[in-house]
């Protein structure tokens, strides 16, 4: 038995990567993942990544800016210290409208981004998890499991019909832990 | 995505005939991969030099106080708050090129979003230290937060434009900041995987990981255009409550409804015009004309004519509203804007804001790379000219003839000023060093379909309308990158 644990496609051009991918999945062989230098339109599809939930994450993260910044107002302005400045409201709604505004986006922006980050598993110092180096440069990497899937030459076949330049055949699963 | 083809009606975003995925890389990586040229430390020991001074001139101020600069009783408000909302409004453009431009989906902010903001991100950095050394007390700086103070629980006052603007402009910078550095993490990984050593270590922490796959890349997207979404209001909400910090006033010429989408426009205006100026010199020191085109430049120019004449338009209703409104006051103030002992900074405004930018109808002008470049800093001439004229000669003749008074700057106002030039241009060129200056990856996605080479195999396949051809060939005459002879055969 071959110690193989990541069979890895690289391809110059995303049309060829995708076009990888089809074949792929024509025969059967699950993907693991794929690795791209920049966003790929309609890949998600292909691959069943379901659609991103941060939209409603983020209508959430900015109700609760505005519900936070018009609670803190009225605690500030009419409850705690009700200060009578040329006889206006104490409540003043329309003046309190630009700032409630602002911690809205403020909480809106930093939820969705906290979110995003935290669902990626992205943070200042992590081990990048990276496959191939080239993966943010010039290559599209089609990443499969070679445990899951035994038939390599049929796979290493696919991958070089589809127009992928290289394959290798990792014995690690991430090179960048060196 | 990459499959399809862009019309040839639209002029390519990426010229050149031998682009590749690598080359971009490496052309934009450059000056962050290499030792930097003589350019680069000329410029750099120029701009520290003005940031030396920044130091210098800010400690006075903190040391001496505010008596340090040139105001009086009557001139309160000079140099500092014209500084203020001067850097504002240069810190403008980035957020309007990487979100505005977004939403309406116009692909040439690709490759000028990222030195943008991070010109906004330094712009507002500039601001923010005239807010704080105009205090007075700035180690006190913290008392503009709604804190709960050990003279008992006595709050800010919410209705006053100044605690706004406090929350706008500090909502405005971080949001910016996430916005910009959220977009660098995939650029910042590109340099991880290709540097070593050290440089790698550091790298590696900055890009948080980023390692590409297919749900990271889908997300990133999603939080791109839900970022851009609220960022489009914010950016203009922002200068909006700059605009209310004088237009919330009684003071004649302040008091004025139309201050709001005045103040947008123009800090729309000077926010390109500042990234003309910059980019225009770092395309060409740094080798980037293939990915900062003509067309790019073009559409920026368009953009300060746009905004230049709203400018201008505001510039006459404010005048004309004057003399409607029938109150002695008003009229008094706009007349002696232009023709009082301050006329000259009036007429400054007037030439280089709106006179000026006319130019840019002329085809030959707004395509000419020196004349723009000399045009982007007469503008910001007149922007800065804009703010002293409504702050200062709103308030040096006030109600009681006999305290009117002129402003006199000081050396320290004028060192402030010059500093904080310094002190941007030294950040800029620092992050010219350390990181990408063009969004990479977002250029990628406009080799296949908008690039000039896309187009040029477009039109050897034939099957085109000729009438189109020729059309796209004239229109790639204004290029300086592209090579004119490829086009002479076709």
């Amino acid at each position: 038995m071959n110690n193989i644990k990541y069979i890895l496609g690289s391809f110059g051009d995303p049309d060829e990567m995708m076009h990888g991918i089809d074949k792929l999945q024509e025969n059967n062989i699950k993907i693991h993942d794929v690795y791209t230098p920049m966003p790929i339109h309609g890949i998600e599809a292909k691959l069943g990544v379901k659609r991103s939930r941060l939209d409603i994450a983020a209508f959430f993260f900015g109700i609760t800016g505005t519900c936070t910044m018009l609670t803190f107002v009225y605690f500030a302005a009419a409850y705690d210290w009700p200060i009578n400045i040329g006889g206006k409201p104490h409540f003043a709604l329309p003046d309190f409208i630009p700032i409630t505004f602002e911690l809205t986006i403020l909480f809106c922006a930093f939820g969705l981004v906290g979110s995003y980050y935290a669902s990626s598993h992205l943070f200042p110092g992590r081990a990048p998890r990276v496959m191939d180096l080239r993966a943010t440069d010039d290559r599209f990497i089609i990443a499969i499991d070679a445990k899951e899937n035994t038939d390599h030459s049929k796979i290493d076949d696919l991958l070089k019909e589809a127009g992928a330049l290289e394959v290798k055949h990792n014995e690690r699963k991430y090179i960048s832990y060196e | 995505m990459s499959g399809h083809n862009e019309s040839i009606l639209r002029e390519p975003l990426i010229t050149g005939t031998d682009i590749t995925y690598a080359k971009i890389t490496d052309d934009i990586l450059m000056p962050v991969e290499n030792k930097p040229n003589r350019a680069w430390w000329i410029g750099f020991i120029v701009a520290l030099c003005g940031a030396l001074l920044w130091v210098v001139a800010v400690s006075y101020t903190f040391w001496f106080g505010i008596g340090a600069w040139g105001l009086n009783k009557t001139v309160g408000w000079a140099w500092d708050i014209t500084g203020f909302v001067w850097w504002v409004g240069i810190g403008h453009a980035g957020t309007l090129i990487s979100a505005v431009l977004l939403l309406f989906r116009q692909n040439w902010r690709n490759s000028i979003n990222r030195s943008a903001e991070a010109m906004t991100i330094f712009a507002v950095i500039c601001a923010a230290t005239y807010v704080v050394s105009h205090m007075g007390r700035p180690w006190l700086a913290y008392w503009v937060l709604p804190l709960p103070n050990q003279f008992g629980s006595l709050w800010v006052n919410f209705n006053s434009p100044l605690v706004w603007d406090m929350f706008a402009i500090s909502t405005y910078f971080s949001v910016s900041l996430l916005f910009w550095y959220t977009g660098l993490l995939p650029d910042i990984a590109t340099i991880r995987d290709r540097a070593t050593g050290v440089k790698r270590r550091i790298y590696s922490i900055l890009s948080f990981g980023w390692a590409g796959n297919v749900k990271t890349w889908q997300r990133f997207e999603a939080v791109s255009i839900i970022l851009a979404g609220i960022s489009t209001p914010l950016v203009l909400s922002v200068h909006t409550i700059v605009s209310m910090d004088f237009a919330t006033s009684v003071i004649p010429g302040w008091h004025t409804t139309i201050f709001p989408p005045y103040f947008v426009a123009g800090a729309i205006f000077s926010g390109f015009a500042m990234v003309l100026t910059l980019l225009l010199v770092a395309r060409k020191v740094l080798g980037l004309e293939n990915y900062i085109t003509m067309f790019h430049i073009e559409s920026m120019n368009k953009i300060i004519i746009l905004t230049g004449s709203i400018v201008g338009v505001a510039y006459i209703t404010e005048f004309f509203i004057a003399w409607y409104s029938g109150s002695e006051y008003e009229q008094y103030a706009f007349i002696n804007r232009s023709t009082g002992p301050y006329w000259w900074a009036y007429w400054m405004m007037m030439t280089c804001n709106v006179i000026s930018p006319q130019l840019l109808w002329f085809k030959k002008i707004r395509t000419s790379i020196p004349f723009t470049w000399i045009l982007s800093i007469v503008v910001n001439i007149g922007m800065w000219f804009e703010r002293f004229v409504i702050i200062v000669t709103s308030l040096h003749r006030d109600y009681i003839p006999s305290s009117w008074a002129m402003f006199y700057p000081s050396w320290v106002d004028v060192s402030v000023f010059v500093g904080s030039i310094g002190l941007f241009f030294t950040l800029f060129l620092l992050f010219l060093r350390v990181l990408p200056s063009i969004a990479i990856a977002e250029v990628k996605l406009l080799l296949k379909s908008a690039s000039e080479q896309a187009k040029l195999k477009q039109i050897k396949e034939g099957h085109l309308d000729q009438i189109h051809v020729s059309e796209y060939v004239e229109s790639l005459e204004k290029f300086d990158s592209v090579k004119q002879e490829e086009y002479a055969k076709i």
